[in-house]
């Protein structure tokens, strides 16, 4: 395949940027689009140009380093997968593509496609833990949880934190990130001790980020590669009404 | 108040409260429709009850000036949170255009209501309180009448409701979600209502501006 | 004597652990304050460790090169975590686990280190559990269990196909607890690139700030390497990019021996190769070997038929498919551990029956488990007389209920339908048993250095069994570490903290600024992956699932031309001083293109086979793994000698009191 790749270039934080036109050649279907930038850096390289910087580790869809906004879309245009699992198979031969970076001001461009997400850590760092310390916990199974809330927990647990909520967000908003985190903990018995000042901290840390606000489009549920569910931001409103209502002084 | 979630159960906490307003309000409407006398006397109930004009009003004067200035402070804040656009937005590929659109389908639906005061309410506060004229519970279907004779007014204020409906079309159901309530079995049911809702009121409203607008016609 | 001294406590092998915990030093609260120790590597192992010992009141720096502590490759364990907890009433105990895993370590683990292993294990779960972990349940809100290979009983802990994500968020929660109290100093996308030695103990790194370059110091009492496996000298494993071994190497050139390089995991059930732009390679988690059956074509002519798409696998008759791995192994079945399926996969595809255009690739099949599945659903909804589409799509809900996100992921990469026709997979590099050689307590050869998980070369042997490397992580970090610590650390409660000023961290830093300027004055053409690449060639074909001394010389060779082409040729692109990806990589496959002459090395000395390591000249008739273990029952630890210099090989023998040594059998 042929492709023209429009990318956004941006020599660090401070840069303006602007997108460059970069034609390939060769594209295998079989390949990942991130195989298919490596393919680009090394020509670049090779040409002695400066390779384009973006984020990746894994290449398994699961650790969440890997970003960029395809076309618009955040992971692409494949929903339920992130831009590491997506394949070139999913574009056709001519196709001119836009990669960009995610975009929220809470997420700083750090070179070309590479932003600083660590405004997410330190929303967990707000409160999104159970504070029990090593060798405190009691025999496992002497907790019974009720499968329908363990499987909930666990599906609200697959969040991988790539931010991808925030980067389709026409808010830039991070509610679902934020949320799962707040509902896998909330179903639980062990979490639902904590559970009001959790819910409380994490949404004040995540203002004070500057992210936007939740206006209830779903675009988040729809690009999330984990498909984290909007049942999750519901929750986390209920948990944070009744939290604030109760909160003593 | 200050942070995000709280803002935004306001925000739809008011919507609720605005959606049982007009909900009452079409009631009162179509009984022009079927019986003007009915039509006369209660709104002279809501014009004169004291309950009404002196709690209810400010109540709802309140809540629209809140669900417009909390709307405009939300949309501004959100266009901030993000200063460098996209080159190219897929987002018609993951949202509804209704549900991207709120501030527009909303801040119309205000400007009709600014028409709407200046039809309606400005009159009647002139009427009772600046330049105050007896009582009369007979002259309101006649009030009423007289303005869906001009075809302009009539097809903008059809206009109008097709933007509310747009509005409520998204709105009904993204309040439940703003307050936390969500629930398989009930969340389906909300939804269906809210477009029932949001589909029939305003078309009821689009009805009864043609009814009596035609109804004239001769 | 031999100069490596492992330290085991004494008394029965049941009691060393408690008589170790009733004995050894401890520092108290208030001294720990003052008390600073890094941690490198923020995945189970790191995470769990920086945050327990910041929990006792340490003060812990903890380092990842990745964007967040989250992203650490543990993240992408699939299938489970072993514990003897024997919740399913089906025999396990301490002492099964511990002997399953000497035994799936092909004898060649150190039986105090693996016990311990082995009682700790159920305290991992407990302490998951109440971080909030939600791993699987039974309708009775208990956990749930599932059995992995290598094993007779159920003992695997797990969270549909993500438990290594669950469990490492639930340290990458306690980390997060802790550094929002202070205790624990968090730096993200930062490289460890030396170690510092100041009076013989390993007192600081140099790091280099990714995103600005700058080159900085830090400074601790004792060095804590958490930094994972180095499968990624084959270029194409299932670790991460960026998975690399420039920290464990560092610690290796100040001193710290290495253990058992050569001993390489090959996973058996990965998505084969597509092509020459493959950047990694995607494992299918082991647990799919608990429904699906591995088989290739019986005949020839199948495979070619197949191979030209003539005809598919759906096509062929059960009579004319070889399901070798039961067939060979009839009482393991596909359940063998990982070195034996994995032979067996290369058995068959060496002999010409690999089933895709590359000839390696074997089928992994559905059909019978969603055939069993569907009838067993039939019987629990009282459908009598279900006809053959009911009964597979009832089968097909269940399996993608236990394996729907491993299907989907296949399904994306390879764009097949696994719920249709059998997947194909073959073996991939997955984890490295070998590492920094430590004692009882962890602690490497360098005093003060300790090396905690995938980094050391502990408790695995020569092959680890499925769902340990979780384990071993979590008990290193969580169970293991606090305690052993105490032994070194109570010498430095007067020692308050360590300057950065000194000659020992100008030295470093200094090494540290040539090693990065050279790479960016080389005048070469040829990008960091060229290189990379050729490398993974070699030892692919070398030192990979099968190994031979001729070979391995000859690789030895190789890689050294490899090593000089790399430095007159490689190509770096742009400065120090800002966020340099192609200068990450050209550090780290430098270090690699070193490591993998070292293991050659070891894998030529170890003139035996046993689990990862297989030594062609060294296998019984039926092509089982030969082991010498009059010869070779020990670890083979490599002490640095300098780049051009052959390493010297120190042994430590391994002592089995316990578990008799046998030929390995799961027939």
């Amino acid at each position: 395949m042929k492709l023209t790749l429009k990318i956004w270039r941006q020599n660090g934080p401070n840069d303006k940027g602007k997108l460059v036109d970069y034609p390939v050649d060769h594209v295998s279907p079989d390949m990942s689009f991130l195989e298919m930038l490596d393919v680009l850096n090394e020509h670049l390289v090779e040409k002695g140009d400066q390779p384009i910087a973006f984020d990746h580790d894994c290449r398994e869809g699961i650790c969440g380093m890997c970003s960029l906004v395809i076309n618009g879309r955040a992971h692409g245009p494949q929903g339920a997968v992130t831009t590491c699992q997506l394949h070139m198979r999913s574009f056709k031969d001519g196709d001119t593509i836009y990669i960009e970076p995610f975009r929220a001001n809470s997420f700083p461009v750090i070179k070309d496609l590479a932003v600083d997400r660590s405004a997410f850590d330190r929303i967990i760092q707000a409160g999104g833990y159970i504070s029990v310390n090593t060798g405190a916990a009691q025999d496992a199974n002497n907790l019974p949880v009720n499968k329908n809330d363990a499987d909930k927990a666990f599906s609200a647990a697959t969040c991988i934190g790539c931010g991808a909520c925030v980067a389709t967000c026409k808010n830039a908003s991070a509610m679902l990130f934020v949320s799962a985190k707040v509902s896998q903990l909330a179903l639980l018995p062990q979490g639902k001790i904590e559970a009001q000042d959790r819910v409380l901290n994490m949404v004040n840390q995540m203002d004070l980020e500057g992210f936007g606000n939740c206006t209830n489009t779903g675009a988040c549920e729809v690009e999330c590669p984990k498909g984290i569910s909007l049942d999750n931001i519901a929750r986390m409103n209920r948990e944070y009404l009744v939290a604030s209502v109760k909160k003593e002084k | 108040m200050k942070t995000s979630i709280a803002r935004k159960i306001l925000m739809a906490l008011s919507g609720l409260f605005l959606l049982v307003f007009l909900l009452q309000h079409f009631i009162i409407n179509f009984l022009s429709v079927v019986s003007p006398s009915g039509f006369n006397s209660v709104s002279h109930f809501m014009g004169y009850n004291p309950l009404i004009q002196f709690v209810m009003q400010p109540i709802l004067m309140f809540g629209v000036v809140f669900h417009l200035i909390m709307g405009i402070l939300l949309e501004m804040q959100n266009r901030g949170a993000r200063s460098v656009k996209y080159a190219v937005n897929g987002a018609g590929a993951n949202s509804s255009w209704m549900s991207r659109n709120m501030i527009i389908t909303g801040l119309t639906v205000m400007m009709f209501l600014g028409l709407h005061m200046y039809d309606f309410w400005a009159p009647e506060m002139i009427y009772k309180y600046i330049e105050p004229m007896p009582q009369d519970p007979t002259r309101y279907f006649t009030e009423l009448q007289h303005k869906f004779v001009d075809p302009i007014r009539v097809a903008l204020y059809c206009v109008s409701f097709i933007f509310l409906a747009l509005h409520l079309l998204y709105g009904f159901q993204s309040a439940f979600q703003s307050v936390g309530f969500r629930h398989n079995r009930y969340t389906p049911t909300i939804k269906k209502l809210g477009n029932i809702y949001a589909i029939a009121i305003p078309l009821g409203f689009i009805v009864i501006a043609l009814f009596h607008y035609v109804s004239q016609l001769n | 004597m031999s100069v490596l001294d492992s330290k085991i406590p004494k008394g029965a092998i049941n009691d060393k652990w408690t008589y170790y915990k009733d004995h050894v030093n401890l520092v108290n609260p208030a001294n720990k304050r003052s008390i600073d120790i890094i941690v490198v590597g923020t995945g189970l192992a790191g995470s769990s460790a920086a945050a327990s010992l910041a929990e006792m009141g340490y003060s812990v720096k903890a380092f990842c090169f990745q964007d967040s502590a989250r992203r650490a490759h543990s993240i992408a364990a699939q299938g489970g975590i072993n514990a003897a907890k024997n919740y399913k009433n089906d025999g396990d105990s301490t002492y099964r686990l511990f002997y399953d895993t000497i035994k799936g370590g092909d004898y060649r683990a150190r039986e105090a280190n693996v016990h311990r292993l082995a009682e700790v294990s159920a305290n991992i779960i407990d302490q998951c559990v109440a971080q909030g972990v939600p791993f699987a349940r039974d309708y009775g809100g208990m956990l749930d269990n599932r059995s992995f290979g290598g094993t007779l009983v159920q003992r695997t802990f797990y969270a549909a196909g993500q438990t290594g994500q669950q469990l490492l968020l639930g340290a990458y929660s306690a980390i997060s607890k802790e550094v929002a109290k202070g205790s624990v100093k968090m730096y993200a996308r930062h490289e460890m690139l030396d170690m510092v030695i100041v009076g013989g103990k390993a007192r600081g790194i140099i790091a280099r700030n990714l995103v600005t370059g700058e080159i900085e110091r830090h400074s601790a009492h004792a060095v804590l390497l958490c930094t994972g496996g180095y499968g990624n000298v084959f270029f194409l494993s299932t670790n991460a990019m960026g998975s690399n071994v420039t920290a464990a190497w560092k610690a290796y050139k100040r001193g710290a021996y290495f253990g058992n390089p050569c001993y390489t995991q090959i996973h058996p059930t990965c998505i084969p190769v597509s092509g020459d732009h493959q950047s990694k390679l995607t494992l299918m988690s082991e647990s799919l070997r608990n429904d699906g059956r591995i088989w290739v074509p019986a005949k020839k002519e199948d495979v070619e038929a197949i191979r030209q798409k003539k005809k598919k696998p759906t096509d062929l008759a059960e009579g004319d498919r070889d399901y070798y791995l039961e067939r060979r192994y009839p009482s393991f079945g596909n359940l063998v551990p990982r070195d034996v399926a994995s032979r067996a996969a290369k058995e068959r595809c060496d002999a010409g029956y690999g089933v895709n255009a590359t000839g390696e690739a074997v089928y992994l099949d559905f059909a019978a488990a969603i055939e069993r599945y569907g009838k067993i659903e039939c019987t629990k909804k009282n459908i009598t007389n279900a006809d053959h589409a009911t009964i597979i799509k009832l089968g097909r809900e269940v399996v993608k209920e236990k394996y729907g996100n491993l299907f989907d992921m296949y399904m994306q990469i390879t764009g097949e339908n696994p719920y249709e026709t059998p997947m194909m997979i073959y073996p991939a590099v997955h984890y490295t048993m070998g590492g920094l050689w430590v004692d009882y307590n962890l602690m490497t050869t360098v005093p003060g250095c300790y090396a905690l998980g995938e980094a050391n070369f502990s408790d695995h042997g020569a092959n680890r069994l499925g769902a340990s490397a979780l384990m071993q992580g979590l008990a290193d970090g969580y169970f293991v570490i606090p305690y052993t610590i105490g032994e070194f650390l109570a010498n430095d409660i007067r020692t308050g903290k360590i300057p950065t000023n000194t000659p020992e961290f100008d030295e470093a830093e200094r090494q540290v600024k040539e090693r990065i300027e050279k790479f960016l004055s080389s005048k070469g053409t040829k990008p960091v992956d060229y290189f990379h690449k050729k490398l993974g060639k070699v030892m692919w074909n070398k030192c990979g699932m099968a190994r031979n001394a001729q070979g391995l010389k000859e690789a030895i060779e190789e890689i050294k031309a490899i090593r000089e082409d790399f430095w007159a040729n490689v190509r770096v692109t742009g400065t120090a001083n800002e966020f340099n990806q192609e200068l990450e990589k050209a550090g780290r496959v430098a270090d690699f293109i070193e490591l993998g002459e070292l293991m050659c090395r070891d894998a030529l000395a170890r003139e035996e086979s046993c689990g990862g390591h297989f030594r062609e000249e060294y296998q019984t008739e039926d092509g089982e793994a030969l082991r010498d273990d009059n010869k070779f029952a020990h670890v083979a630890a490599w002490e640095f000698k300098g780049v051009e210099n052959e390493p010297s090989r120190h042994k430590e023998e391994l002592v089995y009191e316990n578990i008799k040594l046998v030929q390995r059998s799961y027939k």
